[in-house]
């Protein structure tokens, strides 16, 4: 049987700062999960991919997290590892969640 | 202290120039990511969750305030402040960018310090009991045989690309604080029936997936031979570490499928070929490295100031109690500087602390220091009058906590909060642990207690060997804590047996004040340790506080 296809995001970590950063409708990098495309078709998720990792002078190599969708209608990442990888560190505000408190 | 030589110093500059070529290269599109990402792994640099990460090595754990303050300097410089000290007696930066991180090795080579081969497949840091050259206890200061090995290893051409990582350990006391039975090779000095010089030498131990206790494949190697015989052992597992599953390519991996006695066969013929070749080398060579390690001048006289600061500080005489160590000179002591302030994040110093701690070195420890595998700093040298002036100095910084081997003394690896291969945080167990101990304020009725944590299975937190062990999994998609008992880090190692199901984050602190509870309830003496109460009464009583249903059930 084949597996049903999760929605996904897609990510990847900046060639120059090493953050996490998602790839969004309009084809660039936002450093906010919530603002990722959601893929919820094998195919278009696929090629999109593909795409990405042509950029090969911006990032280290984009992949799929899985994602859904949460009750403000952005993506939101399912499993606790992308969680803490969107937001930074648990035992300091630093990272994402330093430069949300900046602006 | 040892110095670069002329030699260390051209390598050192030459590599950093090299690298600053390969990041050139990687940001114009010449080299590709899978291309770069080996180079700068050979360089110390990681891609972590957040940013990438260097990890700079302090060989054997030595160096003092001229390094320090420069370490200081570039976490304010090119990190956001602090460094990370980990259980391989090395530094991390969380934080640096790619572009700046040639800038950061020419600092480092500033000052005789480098990131190489603080990662890969190749012979890592060579770590030292962190009291080396100071302990009472000691047989032999450790720091010449690990510098020995730190330059016979540094960029050996036939040692580059080994079937995995390898890490070497030596300990110059019959007390164990090097962890030896836990690393590929672990040397302990010893003398033989005539007094002189050399080591017992184990191989194939190593935490990790599988881990293995060390087993001895030479009980006296003279100390003139031990670089042919390390190089023996290196050149028999580069010939046959299994190469085709990296799961069980560690050394101990060899020496449990092959067995020890024909393993140990093996090297000593291999040995005795090499040992024609080494003839005459060693003995001047580990001369000079002794004279680099003399031990300071040391000053004995007293004025009593110790005595009269103990008399009417409590603060001061609890710290005196917990982090001072017994000094070859009895003038002086050994003073552990805990990382581990109640809720804070072991291993972590801020710059501020890191200069603070520099100028306690210069000013009042004949400039050494030492960083610890357990992620404290150690001030080797420090006159016990001058221990009171010390002691202001770190209050003043908030380097002052009195905890060295008491429950919130926690190893812990950066787990999740950083680490990309973690399967759950162990940060936040040590912090909330730590705070939920010193709110009981039974840690001195405790007592001795090591707890150590890892983030995963690479057991970078050594929770084999702590008497409480937690391992962070993940567990239908939540983070979930495994609990080992009685493991042992010293000279009388021993692996921590599996206690039974794992914890949620939430259960753990409970699972393990019951845990704590019981011992209490069950030690025969406030003297007998946890270690010693589980060694006399085995895991049973101590699971059925962990798991209390299970208890009610079989009742």
């Amino acid at each position: 049987m084949v597996k049903k296809f999760t929605a996904k995001v897609i990510t990847t970590n900046r060639l120059l700062e090493g953050d996490a950063v998602y790839l969004t409708r309009d084809g660039i990098w936002s450093p906010e999960f919530g603002d990722a495309e959601l893929f919820t078709d094998p195919a278009g998720a696929s090629l999109a991919l593909e795409t990405a990792n042509r950029q090969t002078l911006l990032h280290v190599g984009a992949y799929f997290a899985d994602a859904e969708t949460d009750p403000s209608g952005r993506p939101s990442p399912t499993h606790y590892r992308e969680r803490l990888r969107s937001m930074g560190p648990s035992n300091y505000c630093h990272g994402k969640q330093a430069e949300r408190a900046n602006v | 202290m040892y110095k670069y030589s002329e030699f260390d110093e051209f390598f050192v500059r030459r590599r950093v120039e090299e690298f600053r070529d390969q990041v050139r290269r990687r940001l114009d599109g010449s080299l590709t990511e899978d291309e770069f990402k080996p180079l700068r792994l050979k360089n110390g640099l990681y891609l972590q969750l957040h940013a990438y990460m260097l990890r700079v090595a302090i060989p054997y754990g030595t160096f003092d305030s001229r390094q320090m303050r420069q370490l200081a300097d570039i976490a304010d410089k090119w990190d956001k402040g602090y460094g990370h000290f980990t259980t391989r007696q090395n530094i991390q930066f969380n934080w640096p960018k790619l572009a700046d991180v040639p800038a950061i090795l020419d600092a480092l080579a500033d000052v005789d310090m480098h990131a190489i081969q603080t990662s890969g497949n190749c012979i890592r840091n060579v770590t030292a009991d962190h009291f080396a050259g100071a302990a009472a206890d000691e047989i032999a200061d450790p720091r010449p045989t690990a510098e020995l090995l730190r330059q016979w290893s540094t960029d050996h051409p036939e040692f580059q690309y080994l079937p995995r990582k390898f890490k070497i350990a030596v300990s110059g006391s019959s007390r164990d604080r090097a962890v030896t039975k836990a690393h590929d090779i672990g040397l302990r000095s010893i003398r033989d029936a005539g007094g002189s010089p050399g080591y017992e030498v184990l191989i194939g131990g190593g935490l990790g997936r599988t881990p293995m206790i060390g087993a001895v494949v030479r009980e006296f190697l003279p100390e003139s031979e031990l670089l042919a015989y390390v190089e023996s052992i290196l050149r028999v597992y580069n010939l046959h570490g299994r190469r085709d599953n990296k799961y069980k390519a560690r050394l101990k991996i060899l020496v449990h499928e092959t067995g020890i006695e024909k393993l140990s066969r093996e090297i000593e013929a291999e040995f005795a070929e090499r040992k024609k070749w080494f003839a005459g080398v060693d003995p001047e060579l580990i001369e000079a490295l002794k004279s680099a390690f003399k031990p300071p001048e040391f000053n004995l006289s007293r004025t009593g100031a110790f005595e009269r600061r103990l008399e009417k500080d409590s603060g001061f005489r609890a710290w005196a109690d917990t982090n001072l160590f017994e000094h070859r000179c009895s003038a002086y002591s050994i003073a552990t500087v805990s990382l581990k302030p109640i809720g804070g994040t072991p291993g972590d110093a801020s710059a501020n602390q890191m200069r603070a701690l520099a100028d306690i070195a210069e000013r009042l420890g004949h400039d050494e220091i030492r960083a610890s595998h357990e992620q404290n700093i150690i001030l080797p040298h420090i006159r016990k009058d001058d221990l009171p002036e010390a002691y202001d100095v770190l209050a003043a910084s908030g380097l002052q906590t009195a905890n060295f081997g008491l429950v919130s003394d926690i190893i812990a690896c950066p787990g999740m909060d950083y680490c990309a291969l973690a399967t759950a945080r162990s940060i936040p167990i040590a912090q909330e642990i730590s705070r939920r101990f010193a709110a009981l304020g039974i840690e001195r009725e405790i007592g001795s207690m090591k707890i150590k944590i890892s983030g995963c299975i690479n057991a970078c937190g050594h929770h084999h060997v702590g008497h409480i062990g937690i391992l962070g999994l993940e567990r239908a998609g939540v983070e979930n804590y495994q609990i080992t008992l009685g493991g042992d880090a010293t000279e009388t190692a021993a692996l921590g047996d599996r206690a039974g199901r794992g914890f949620s984050a939430d259960e753990l602190i409970p699972a393990l004040e019951r845990l704590v509870e019981a011992y209490l309830r069950l030690r025969d003496s406030c003297r007998e340790t946890f270690l010693e109460a589980y060694r006399r009464l085995g895991p049973e009583p101590f699971r059925a506080a962990l798991y209390p249903e299970t208890g009610k059930l079989a009742a």
